[in-house]
């Protein structure tokens, strides 16, 4: 027997990363703008998400949630008191979410009925940065609470997402905030990304947000 | 700690690979990583013996490349490495870049295996 080297140069998550792009074809289809938001736990992803649901259902806009968390639907039920459909993705010790999960969690729901799915990831800020869910953009989110230095210790993860939210920002000052090093930090591992100051609490910075998303949509759909 | 997932996926594409190729036995499985991808080297390593147990890749090593990130720079027009992941500016220029030409990567090059 001889050893022999066989090429195969195949990536690794090329399983997910299909799945990943035939998801991407059916939200295209059906004119559904997917995003996957990311952080830390606790930064506040479910706090903006109630805001946001509330705010776009009150413009008439179609939302529907996703939301991935290890154990229990405490957030699915937090999200659905906004009115919109929300499923609650348990992943049962998984510390991210994969294309599959989300292809499984769509099952009977009707994409023509949404325009805007906002992806909940399970709070963690290094395994989801593998994994393409199909969404049209990344969101990373990180809160005043946490130091500025935070895009710094994670870039993976910053340096992936198309946007920024800081959350939090009501309680900034109690923080010794400092945004210009939050902002600088950002942009130092993914040059240019819109950065979003918010506080889901007293709702500044969510206009902006809104406008964004509802601003993208219009882009990716009737250009 | 999403690494022993990514074995599963190593062993899953090895295996196939090793099996198009009649291949008796796996005896290295060349990975390359990029400093992006979200994995850890150390991770994988320590999940990769485990992950591989009663598949044709038992006892196999797990020879990882680390690519570092290289960035295009618009200035310079040159692709540029740079030594680490928390500045994305050209180290010659200062120009900020997302261009990112390579350190994303998580896929398996090559195979050393035993042919009947």
């Amino acid at each position: 027997m001889t050893p022999r080297i066989l090429e195969v140069r195949k990536k690794v998550l090329n399983k997910n990363d299909e799945l990943a792009r035939s998801l991407r074809d059916r939200f295209h289809e059906a004119n559904v703008f997917a995003m996957n938001l990311v952080s830390s736990p606790g930064t506040g992803k479910t706090a903006l998400l109630q805001k946001t649901l509330a705010a776009m259902l009150a413009q008439g806009k179609r939302v529907a949630a996703l939301v991935g968390d290890l154990e229990t639907d405490n957030d699915a039920r937090r999200l659905a008191e906004s009115g919109a459909p929300v499923r609650q993705i348990q992943t049962h010790g998984c510390c991210h979410l994969e294309a599959n999960m989300i292809a499984s969690h769509l099952e009977g729901w009707d994409l023509g009925q949404i325009d805007y799915l906002f992806i909940e990831n399970v709070g963690n800020l290094v395994c989801p940065a593998s994994y393409d869910l199909g969404e049209d953009i990344r969101v990373a989110l990180l809160s005043v609470t946490e130091g500025e230095d935070k895009p710094l210790k994670y870039p993976a993860m910053f340096h992936s997402s198309d946007a920024a939210v800081i959350t939090k920002m009501d309680i900034a000052e109690a923080c010794d905030f400092n945004r210009e090093t939050a902002v600088a930090n950002i942009h130092s591992v993914r040059p240019g990304i819109q950065i979003f100051e918010v506080s889901a609490k007293n709702g500044t910075g969510l206009d902006s947000w809104i406008g964004y998303l509802t601003s993208a949509w219009e882009t990716r759909f009737h250009p | 700690m999403h690494e022993l997932s990514i074995v599963q996926s190593i062993v899953e594409t090895a295996v196939d690979a090793a099996a198009q190729a009649n291949a008796l036995r796996v005896s290295k499985v060349y990975l390359k990583l990029g400093v992006l991808s979200g994995a850890v080297k150390e991770s994988l390593q320590f999940c990769y013996s485990i992950g591989t147990l009663d598949t044709i890749l038992e006892g196999s090593s797990l020879e990882i490349e680390e690519l570092p990130v290289k960035i295009y720079c618009a200035t310079c027009r040159e692709v540029r490495e740079l030594p680490d992941i928390q500045r994305f500016r050209c180290p010659v220029c200062n120009t900020p870049s997302g261009d990112v030409r390579q350190g994303k990567e998580l896929e398996i090059g090559s195979l050393e295996v035993d042919l009947p």
